[in-house]
């Protein structure tokens, strides 16, 4: 196995670089401003650097490779198209404050994706300032304090989250400075509306909700919850972490929702990157639009122009612009007569591998699902969910997310994209099927698992206990290793 | 059929079976009529483009941007981007999967980050780094609510020569999560340090590309209160910079675009923060730890999590989960690439080029320097003439010429990727341009 970091392939004078001899005379730097500190970089030739990093990179696994049933991820195909459109030099080489004459074709492209999004979704307006999913729900928490603020309304210090929610939802709150208040669910991980009612009065901002919720469940209380709301002065935040279950077929706003954030690295098919960068686009109605974050893009005489008009700034430009283009690229691709087949063929398939799962995993929640099944562990319990997720790395499958969410004790939450195949998924049934009958005949196989990647199961308590977080820490720490 | 949905019409209906459904719309029976779409049709959406005709849209759209020969930086500057850098960023393996919770196989994306922790460590000085953040301005924000979790005092500090936009941010963050933030002078500074203070933010360099050494003014800080200091810099000058580390600070953060990321209209880019050790469960965001496997073998995690919004919800050091992970494999490259030799060259070229154009803007007597310090890449100056107009007549002589500071004075910026030649034309048409 390649087991090299960069740093351990230097030799003293190798370059990797070539830059042009300068043409013009050396100034001096102020010696009281020159580094003193030793600088420790790799010196390695340029093969040296290609071969390093292929070499890192086959020790991932991406979507291209296999099925990435990774819950509450939308792990989409990322289609090429969409990288080689934005990868045009006249999107890259573009400062951020050049003229906006300079700059039509971008602006172009962001207003018209806040407009396509808008249709989708009943809002008024989005921005792409933020810059990931917990990034929206921070903006648009702005957006709903400064709501209230603007009204002389002061009192409205708490915001109201499920104890379904993702756990950016409660950090948001609490970044934005929002008391964090918890609503109970119902036995089926929906909002408990009797308890909604007991929390409600003058001091609720508002509420953060996902729907379908975080155990993939359509919440369908929606209408009178947001009546609830409304009727007590606050706004609803809808979380668009699951937005794929209903995209093309139902609208946020219609439900009632205010504002809300799209992550466009899960429903508009941009990739991950292994933890960014995405876009936490935010879409508001009508009436909070001038509270957009600055700056916003609009279209007035046949020109695309920056305004600002509120007092709020998330971003030092105006978000990940090559994020926004590949989305728009994939609806433009999708285009108004197949987007509505994109939730439905998500749901459907999720829907498939409930049913197909039932007689070995325990299904808690029988209902019809959306575009992501939980079940809560094997039924014969002769092994963990960690196993399970374990062993599936040996048949070749990243494994789906596991221990979210909270309400389930062994929760393994299998979310499989509208792209994924009849033949893939009943491929992975099998397997599941399969170690769910090893995990009764011969359990050491999974609690020992994985057998076939190239590292066996880590130590991660000894990562938090004695943590090494440079080539430093470990070089100091060297024979340990 | 269509290209991003598999199931033949055979399929469908076996699977609807399956699950005891007649139709796909049965699979949101449980969702009111009321909200849903009813025609697609009314949705304001094209209709779906083949490849060959989005190739074509979108590349007439790109067109109607214009690329400039860039003297602007103000938070966004003209690098050198090698070639081998988007073959590896682009490779499916780094670019297609997910945050590396599954640590067995996320080796590569889980190797490079403990490489780019590593690497701000160096040029930092510090001991310790996050796994990204957004971009500058948001990592500037996350330094302050250190500095608040950290001391558990409540004003904070901001230099006012940040970069407005930087400002703005934080300023917007204060206000929501209730810190008092004091834009000062940090020539004066004094009546603020005291028991009071949670940190100061410094910017290094400043927004006009002024550099500082600010080891008194730390020291000072430091022994008239407990607070903590934090330093923005600009990554590719530490390589000949005094760090933030010899200067004393507690935190260094700031913008990463510097190593080798495409200006792309201000995103992606690369926000970081490092810190000393004694902080570290302070930081925001992912952290990668090296540990080992059941067998002994050199394994990389993610660690440190209970600071972090999934274990610690609203009693997380931050909110931050994505972050800008492939960015940070970009600059990792980037770093690896120039090296230690490369990346001095690199500044010094930058340091070089910024001082020659500043020399015969001066001549032409219609610009006037305005920094009264030391400056790396950028400098304001002060013309004889209307900024605005002057702007765009170098724009139609296909040159960004600077950033409008206010209707006389513009900030004007010189990396690495400008040429002799080029700094020439730009004075030449200064000389020419007619100030009436």
């Amino acid at each position: 196995m390649y087991d090299k970091l960069v740093y351990e392939l230097s030799k003293n004078t190798k370059v990797a670089y070539s830059l042009p001899k300068s043409l013009i005379k050396d100034y001096a730097l102020p010696k009281e401003l020159t580094r003193e500190l030793p600088l420790d970089l790799p010196e390695i030739s340029e093969l040296d650097c290609v071969r390093h990093y292929t070499n890192l990179s086959l020790k991932n696994f991406g979507v291209d490779q296999g099925f990435y049933p990774l819950g509450s991820c939308t792990m989409k195909y990322n289609p090429k198209i969409n990288e080689e459109i934005a990868s045009l030099a006249s999107f890259k080489n573009i400062h951020p404050l050049q003229s906006e004459e300079s700059v039509q074709g971008l602006m172009q492209i962001y207003y018209e994706t806040s407009q396509m999004l808008a249709s989708l979704t009943g809002m008024s307006e989005f921005t792409f300032n933020p810059f990931a999913g917990a990034h929206g729900e921070l903006t648009g928490l702005m957006i709903m304090k400064q709501y209230h603020l603007s009204r002389g309304d002061l009192k409205r210090t708490k915001v109201i989250v499920p104890d379904s929610a993702h756990g950016t939802n409660p950090a948001s709150s609490a970044l934005c400075g929002f008391e964090v208040v918890t609503v109970e669910s119902n036995p089926d991980g929906t909002v408990d509306v009797n308890k909604l009612k007991s929390l409600l009065d003058d001091t609720i901002a508002g509420i953060m909700m996902t729907n379908p919720n975080t155990l993939g469940i359509f919440e369908k209380d929606v209408l009178e919850i947001s009546k609830l709301l409304h009727d007590n002065g606050s706004l609803l935040y809808y979380d668009g972490a699951n937005l794929n279950a209903i995209l093309g077929v139902a609208k946020p706003a219609l439900m009632g929702f205010d504002i809300m954030h799209i992550n466009l690295h899960k429903t508009f098919s941009t990739p991950h990157g292994g933890g960014g960068p995405g876009s936490g686009a935010v879409g508001v109605v009508e009436e909070l639009v001038d509270l957009l974050p600055n700056p916003r893009i609009a279209y007035e005489d046949g020109k695309y122009k920056f305004k600002s008009t509120s007092p709020l700034r998330v971003s030092n430009f105006y978000g990940n612009s090559n994020v926004v283009i590949k989305a728009w690229c994939y609806i433009l691709t999708l285009g108004k007569e197949n987007i509505s087949n994109v939730a439905k063929y998500a749901v459907l398939n999720a829907n498939y591998v409930k049913e197909s799962l039932k007689d070995d995993y325990k299904l808690p929640i029988t209902n019809i699902c959306k575009h992501e099944v939980v079940f809560d562990g094997l039924i014969s319990e002769k092994a963990s969910t960690l196993d399970v997720a374990k062993r599936l790395l040996d048949y070749g499958y990243h494994p789906p997310t596991i221990y979210f969410p909270l309400l389930f004790h062994q929760a393994l939450m299998i979310e499989p994209t509208e792209n994924e195949s009849k033949e893939t998924l009943d491929e992975f049934i099998n397997c599941l099927h399969k170690i769910a009958k090893e995990a009764i005949e011969d359990p050491n196989i999974l609690l020992d698992a994985p057998h076939s990647t190239i590292l066996k199961r880590i130590d991660d308590v000894r990562a938090a206990r004695f943590p090494i977080l440079t080539y430093k820490d470990y070089l100091a720490n060297k024979d340990q290793f | 059929m269509f290209k991003y949905f598999p199931h033949t019409l055979e399929d469908e209906k076996e699977m609807l079976k399956k699950v005891n459904l007649k139709e796909l719309d049965d699979l949101f029976s449980d969702v009111d009529p009321s909200v849903k779409i009813k025609d697609p049709n009314e949705l304001n959406l094209p209709l779906s483009h083949s490849e060959i005709e989005l190739r074509r849209k979108a590349k007439k759209i790109a067109n109607k941007n214009k690329e400039l020969i860039c003297f602007a930086g103000g938070g966004s500057y003209d690098c050198y981007t090698p070639s081998v850098i988007n073959t590896l960023t682009s490779r499916q393996e780094f670019l297609t999967s997910y945050t590396p919770y599954q640590a067995e196989i996320s080796q590569g994306t889980l190797a490079y980050i403990f490489e780019y922790q590593s690497l701000i460590c160096e040029l930092t000085g510090m001991d310790v780094s996050n796994a990204s953040n957004y971009d500058g301005a948001t990592a500037a924000m996350e330094t302050m609510l250190m500095c608040i979790n950290q001391t558990r005092k409540n004003n904070i500090i901001i230099a006012n020569d940040f970069s407005p936009s930087v400002k703005d941010v934080v300023k917007t963050l204060a206000n929501m999560h209730g810190i008092n933030l004091i834009e000062a002078d940090i020539n004066n500074i004094d009546e603020y340090l005291n028991n009071d203070l949670a940190g100061l933010l410094l910017a290094n360099p400043n927004y006009y590309g002024e550099i500082k050494d600010y080891t008194s003014l730390i020291s000072k800080v430091h022994t008239s209160s407990k607070a903590l200091v934090s330093m923005y810099v600009d990554p590719s000058t530490l390589s000949l910079l005094k760090t933030p580390r010899e200067m004393g600070a507690d935190i260094a953060c700031g913008e990463a675009q510097t190593l080798g990321i495409p200006m792309s209209f201000g995103g992606p880019y690369l926000g970081f923060i490092s810190t000393l050790s004694k902080y570290v469960r302070k930081l925001p965001g992912r952290i990668v730890g090296m540990t080992k496997d059941k067998e002994g073998k050199r394994a990389f995690v993610l660690t440190l999590q209970a600071r972090e919004q999934h274990i610690r919800r609203e009693k997380a050091n931050s909110n931050i989960c994505s972050n800008q992970s492939l960015m940070a494999l970009h600059a990792t490259i980037y770093a690896s690439l120039l090296g230690k030799q490369g990346l001095k060259e690199v500044a010094k070229t930058a340091y070089n080029n910024m001082r020659y154009l500043t020399e015969k803007l001066e001549e032409t007597k219609k610009f006037k320097l305005l920094n009264k310090n030391p400056f790396f890449k950028e400098a304001l100056f002060e013309t004889s003439f209307d900024v605005s107009k002057f702007l765009s007549y170098m724009e139609s002589k296909d040159i960004l010429a600077g950033i409008k500071v206010d209707d006389n004075k513009i900030l004007v910026c010189a990396t690495e990727m400008r040429t002799l030649e080029e700094m020439n034309e730009y004075v030449k048409l200064v000389e020419a341009y007619d100030v009436r």
